[in-house]
């Protein structure tokens, strides 16, 4: 594949990850800061050699506390950084921290990007926000969330569990062949010690939990957590001098080619994993045969059937039975899931934690939850619904 | 919060649930249901239906797109039924449909059934829609038909 894609310029140059948790002691920015000096360590790089910050969403306190409670302003103060470049906005895919930060690599806007997203849900929940629930409040209710909150869709949790009921009508999908993302996410947790959930779960704990909207139940949905992930993106000319090994960005893509929606889309059961998987197939001559292993977003379960549809992991409507059993998904599988819990049971890292996990793998540095064997390539994806990226890094 | 007492027995059947901010685009859809009709956008000269409004045709960009009566007749493409009591006052379990409208392929309308059981609605189940006034909006609910 020509090296005309500005990820092709770029590599994962380290990595840094707090403490993760439920109500923790230190605040997001704390948290932050952490992450950034794991990184830095990490990578062997300074502060100095940091000239960019990339974010998703940007900081959004006001609006969901906890979701993003960060600025780049934030952390650029606390850490007195010299900035080049620096982005970070929600009207944007969920990936695209990651994505943005390659471009402004690739073209020369900056050298050394830090890329972070930091959640402190847990601590927001325990005072009685949820930012995942909107609307419940007494103001009044503009933009998409119109056409959901008033009617009482107030939560993901059922926006998914909506598109979800199609999909097992529709391709005959049934709770037990879901249930075997949880299992799998939480058989893989109970080996990494920095997961949050880590107890046995099995079948029967599945089926006997509550329902949360039919249906997913409750360990159909991620975990809301304290903690912050950073990722840094570097020129790949950089490599020979950075301290640990540098991790390639074969591909990457947030794309989004149908509507903007979660009810309008030509097929209720489609969404943008399968434009992102378009769009990452185009840009290298990997394909989906080739890939080690995955961390596939798994907000909802039902999420990563999508995505391994999407990104030709499997046919349309089989991923269902692709999961079924839990063999094919399992750490010993042809294509081991969620690694290190996944959202589901290490907690909701929102996006960058699978970039974290998926390099610690590919370096041989995941210690307890390590994949047996050489693992040289692998897909992330980020999002559900209309929010769509996906990534496919590689180590030499 | 303050616990209030319901004297307005006709209240008791109400649903609960913030109120959308009422704009130039918006308008005619969230008090459509005050003549009991539903409507959406279309373009005559695409015969094309939209939604959400928009300030033109999606398809030929026209901007002769307007409201236009419907049948208020569809069926349900998808269900679930809320668990959460996500805020003060709402009555669980309740239903949430996404309804796919009679007029065109893909048209759909996330809504609830507030009259319906949980149990007692299925994918492919014919409805037909139903109002409730809120404020100063008119919910467009469905219920079978």
């Amino acid at each position: 594949m020509a090296n005309i894609f500005a990820e092709k310029q770029c590599v994962i140059s380290g990595i840094g990850q707090s403490e993760i948790g439920r109500r923790l002691p230190r605040n997001g920015l704390q948290l932050t800061v952490d992450a950034v000096k794991q990184a830095l360590d990490d990578a062997g790089l300074s502060r100095s050699d940091i000239d960019g910050v990339s974010s998703w969403p940007g900081q959004m306190q006001h609006a969901a506390p906890g979701f993003s409670p960060v600025s780049i302003t934030d952390l650029r103060e606390a850490m007195d950084l010299k900035l080049s470049w620096y982005n970070a906005g929600i009207e944007s895919t969920q990936m695209s921290a990651i994505i943005n930060a390659c471009m402004a690599v690739a073209s020369g806007q900056a050298r050394h990007v830090i890329c972070f997203r930091t959640m402190t849900e847990a601590s927001s929940m325990a005072k009685g926000t949820r930012s995942s629930v909107q609307g419940t409040g007494s103001q009044r209710i503009s933009g998409p969330f119109q056409w959901q909150l008033p009617f009482g869709a107030f939560s993901a949790s059922s926006w998914a569990a909506l598109v979800a009921s199609r999909y097992m009508h529709e391709f005959g999908a049934t709770r037990e062949q879901l249930a075997q993302v949880a299992l799998n996410a939480r058989s893989n947790a109970m080996l990494n010690e920095r997961a949050v959930y880590r107890d046995p779960l099995s079948m029967d704990d599945y089926l006997a939990s509550r329902m949360i909207s039919d249906p997913l139940c409750l360990f159909d949905c991620d975990v809301p957590i304290d903690g912050s992930t950073v990722i840094i993106i570097s020129h790949k000319d950089c490599v020979p001098d950075l301290k640990s090994k540098a991790i390639h960005i074969e591909a990457i893509g947030g794309p989004l080619y149908g509507r903007d929606s979660w009810d309008q889309q030509d097929d209720l059961t489609r969404f943008g994993a399968e434009d992102a998987g378009k769009m990452l197939w185009s840009r290298t001559d990997f394909k989906p045969k080739d890939v080690d292993f995955a961390e596939l977003y798994d907000g909802f379960s039902f999420l990563t059937l999508l995505w391994l549809e999407g990104l030709g992991f499997c046919g349309r409507g089989e991923a269902a039975a692709f999961v079924e059993g839990g063999q094919r998904i399992g750490r010993d599988g042809e294509l081991p899931l969620a690694s290190h819990g996944g959202q589901l049971s290490a907690g909701r890292t929102h996006g960058l934690g699978y970039f974290h996990e998926a390099v610690k793998q590919l370096r041989g540095e995941a210690g307890s939850h390590q994949l047996s064997g050489d693992r040289k390539l692998a897909v992330v994806s980020n999002g559900g619904g209309n929010l769509s990226g996906a990534a496919l890094l590689r180590r030499d | 919060m303050t616990e209030t007492t319901v004297t307005d027995a006709s209240s008791l059947d109400k649903t609960v649930g913030p109120v959308p901010e009422l704009d130039e685009l918006n308008s005619f859809f969230w008090t459509s249901g005050e003549d009991g009709k539903l409507r959406m956008q279309y373009c005559d000269d695409c015969q094309y239906w939209q939604h959400p409004p928009s300030v033109c045709c999606r398809k030929c960009l026209g901007e002769g797109i307007a409201a236009k009566v419907m049948s208020g007749k569809g069926t349900v493409a998808a269900i679930t039924v809320n668990r959460m009591p996500w805020m003060p006052g709402l009555k669980i379990p309740y239903l949430l449909v996404i309804i796919e409208l009679d007029e065109q392929p893909g048209l759909r309308l996330t809504s609830a059934m507030p009259s319906a059981e949980p149990g007692s609605v299925r994918i492919g189940d014919r409805v037909k829609v139903s109002f409730e006034q809120r404020e100063d909006v008119w919910m467009p609910f469905f219920e079978l038909q």
